[in-house]
């Protein structure tokens, strides 16, 4: 099993901590990993991505190559388009958040990004802001969103809980809880929309 | 005869020892529960403690910033008493790292690409000085400018200095290569660089450490002459290093790191350095390559090795990220019979980082491509954060500024470089460390008053001292804006080598205490501030103002901290 995943969204939106727990979860699994982040100057309310690809055999390239992602996994909706270059055509799907962080003044119409979104083949499509904070957590909106890609990841749902669970393991219980709940209301979200 | 039969037997010990370092690698790689998953610059870090390491020193820059701040952060670096702290800039970085060599312990210093320009001084002459302890040079470009003003390639230092370079190509070749050149350094008593791009910089993937090897002891250079590099010495230590530099290309052509791999298809060969490897490597999913291969990781190049490649191959492709530094070797100026394919004829882009889909279209297999990005796509570049102080201090500028015509401030590289952006567009340079001032002064002898300098707190410790010390001893009529956050904030918050002295700085220098003037960059004092500049910008003399408050980050790190540790 191999997956290729493209993750985007805004510096500070917590796309590194997406990357930790599936990386986390695939070495539980006795997977390769490689996976290249972006630091510096870029962070610093700039788009952010990272490449992240996890297999049985082991991996060459730390770019994935472009129309060879499996998965772009989005926190923010302008972002998810951005990156849409390295997405399959013909298998890929993109799990994106729909609440747009809005920090340039020429952030294009929400409804057109949103119809950009909607013309993806594969697509999930979500407010993983509104589910945080159902969740109890504002902040797990990043959560929302791997638990809506967990079943594109080719990994079992409790390799992701237990992969939070090691993750935030230095948190209270309760922020764990949180997350956790998170998790599971993206993957709810995705298996009652696929 | 018996030094042949020596020799034959030793060439067949590496060759044996080659690939059993290969094998064990190999089955290392299946056992994953080893395994630290490590990004590249994190890897030398660890390689650098596994190795004996006694001292790392550095100057933060992306993307070099997180090799000395993994130091920092190692427990054992603490219990061993291991040099970590932030050095001034990477020339007193790379001197002080020599010092330690000297004194017969192992060394490192980090930069960033365009760090190596501060440090090129000392770190040519150390190639001529020599190393006594183990001295490794850390150098991490950055092709494609992903946060730099350009794309230099260190492999030309470390050609020009005549120093062996190492060049991984995976994370575990980075830590690996870390041991090897500790090595290397003390055998023959010579600097070793290592080259990283940013992709493995901050990239991450599985390491296997090997075993841990205790710190030297305090030992001097048997000849204590050698590092007096007068004329009648240096003449003799030059000689010695080209001496030298015939075993740095034996080295090379039995390197771990240099490997020639035969394929059957000669109608094209091969050559990768570095990361390289890999993305080749991905454009043949069973990993076997049909062409004959050369993969570099060491230099000087292995000529005998090169030759062979040549000789065996219709034409050659050459595949490096940076400057095509091996394809203008092999290249020369005098065209040879074979064709030499890579950046220069534009098989691959004359600029920027590598990828896979670039060495597919270069080796004619099929390109793929993903979905078209909507045409409402807009960029999101990086800027100033809410809350930041060199907000409010731009705006003040820009108020005072407003009267006269535009083109007059002079910046730095730091995060208020991003004030060229709108809506500030409150500067006009930003070229290396410390130039703000510098170019003001110069701009101010040419006549353009006033001139103002913008400047961080870091960046004016790292190279903007001597500057000021030139405007002082001129009395030009510059203004000098240190915008002080306590903080090297653009790397992510380092310690920054002036805090709370910048004032007495100034006034060491010479600036005239009236002239110093320290504000408070917030929107209640915007009009007192706006007051301060324009009288600072109409005196005529050298002039310094301080806008004083802590980077909006590490307030709130340090807030974060401090109700975490309450809880």
């Amino acid at each position: 099993m191999k997956k290729d995943i493209i993750l985007a969204g805004v510096g500070g939106q917590g796309i590194i901590s997406i990357a930790s727990v599936i990386g986390y979860a695939a070495l539980q699994e006795k997977m390769f990993l490689k996976q290249s982040e972006v630091h510096g100057m870029s962070q610093r309310g700039g788009d952010v991505m990272s490449n992240l690809r996890i297999s049985h055999d082991e991996i060459a390239s730390d770019l994935i190559p472009f129309g060879q992602a499996d998965l772009i996994i989005s926190v923010e909706p302008l972002e998810s388009l951005r990156y849409l270059s390295y997405l399959s055509p013909t298998e890929g799907w993109l799990v994106t958040n729909i609440t747009p962080f809005n920090n340039i003044p020429n952030y294009p119409d929400i409804e057109e990004v949103i119809a950009g979104i909607n013309k993806i083949p594969r697509h999930i499509a979500l407010d993983a802001d509104k589910l945080a904070k159902e969740a109890g957590s504002a902040k797990s909106a990043n959560i929302v969103i791997l638990g809506a890609a967990s079943p594109f990841l080719g990994l079992a749902f409790e390799k992701f809980q237990d992969a939070i669970r090691f993750i935030f393991r230095s948190k209270e219980e309760s922020v764990i809880e949180k997350n956790l709940e998170a998790l599971k209301l993206g993957r709810d979200f995705t298996d009652q929309n696929i | 005869m018996a030094s042949k039969v020596a020799k034959m037997y030793d060439l067949k010990k590496k060759r044996f020892m080659k690939k059993f370092l290969f094998l064990l690698r190999h089955i290392h790689y299946t056992i994953m529960a080893n395994k630290l998953l490590l990004l590249g610059d994190e890897a030398i870090a660890l390689g650098a403690l596994d190795a004996g390491l006694s001292g790392i020193y550095a100057y933060p820059g992306t993307p070099s910033t997180e090799i000395t701040e993994y130091v920092q952060h190692s427990k054992t670096a603490k219990e061993n008493n291991i040099h970590c702290t932030w050095s001034a800039n990477e020339k007193t970085a790379m001197e002080a790292a020599l010092g330690m060599s000297y004194a017969g312990k192992r060394a490192m210093v980090c930069m960033k690409h365009v760090g190596l320009n501060v440090a090129a001084d000392p770190f040519i002459n150390s190639a001529i000085t020599g190393a006594n302890g183990g001295l490794i040079v850390v150098s991490a470009d950055d092709p494609s400018m992903h946060s730099s003003q350009n794309e230099q390639d260190s492999r030309f230092y470390g050609k020009f200095a005549m120093v062996p370079i190492l060049e991984p190509s995976s994370q575990q070749e980075a830590y690996d290569m870390v041991h090897y050149g500790f090595d290397f350094s003390e055998k023959y008593q010579v600097p070793v660089l290592i080259r990283i791009t940013t992709r493995m910089a901050h990239s991450r993937s599985g390491v296997v450490r090997s075993d841990c090897r205790e710190q030297n002891t305090l030992h001097l250079p048997s000849d204590l002459r050698q590092f007096v590099l007068l004329p009648a010495i240096a003449k003799k230590r030059y000689n010695k290093l080209l001496e030298t530099h015939r075993f740095f290309i034996e080295e090379s052509e039995n390197s771990p790191f240099n490997a020639y791999h035969d394929g059957p298809d000669k109608s094209l060969g091969i050559l990768v350095a570095g990361i390289a490897l890999n993305y080749l490597m991905e454009n043949f999913p069973d990993r076997k390559i049909p062409y004959p291969l050369l993969k570099i990781g060491q230099y000087p190049m292995p000529r005998k090795l090169v030759e062979k490649l040549v000789g065996e191959s219709r034409e050659v492709l050459i595949v490096e990220d940076g400057y095509p530094m091996i394809e203008e070797l092999i290249r020369g100026y005098i065209p040879g019979q074979k064709k030499i394919r890579g950046r220069f004829d534009g098989s691959i882009p004359r600029t920027g980082e590598l990828n896979p889909n670039i060495l597919a279209v270069a080796l004619g297999l099929p390109d793929t491509q993903g979905l078209p990005v909507p045409d409402l796509m807009v960029g999101r570049p990086p800027q100033l954060c809410a809350g930041c102080p060199h907000i409010d201090s731009y705006k003040a500028l820009n108020e005072v500024l407003e009267a006269l015509p535009k083109g007059r401030v002079f910046s730095d590289i730091g995060c208020y470089t991003l004030g060229a952006l709108k809506p500030y567009e409150a500067i006009n340079s930003c070229v290396d460390m410390g130039a703000s001032i510098t170019m003001a002064k110069g701009a101010a002898d040419a006549g353009f008053v006033p001139s103002v300098a913008v400047i961080g707190d870091s960046t004016f410790t790292h190279s903007g001292i001597t500057g000021l010390l030139d405007a002082v001893n001129d009395k030009s009529p510059v203004t000098v804006i240190i915008l002080d956050n306590a903080t090297t904030a653009m790397t992510g918050g380092q310690d920054s080598a002036g805090t709370g002295r910048i004032e007495d700085i100034c006034k060491g220098v010479g600036v005239e205490e009236a002239h110093i003037r320290v504000i408070r960059p917030l929107r209640k004092y915007h009009e007192e501030n706006v007051t301060i500049i324009r009288e600072e910008l109409n005196y005529n003399g050298v002039s310094v103002i301080i806008p004083r408050r802590e980077c909006i980050v590490t307030v709130d790190k340090r807030m974060r901290e401090k109700f975490r540790q309450k809880q």
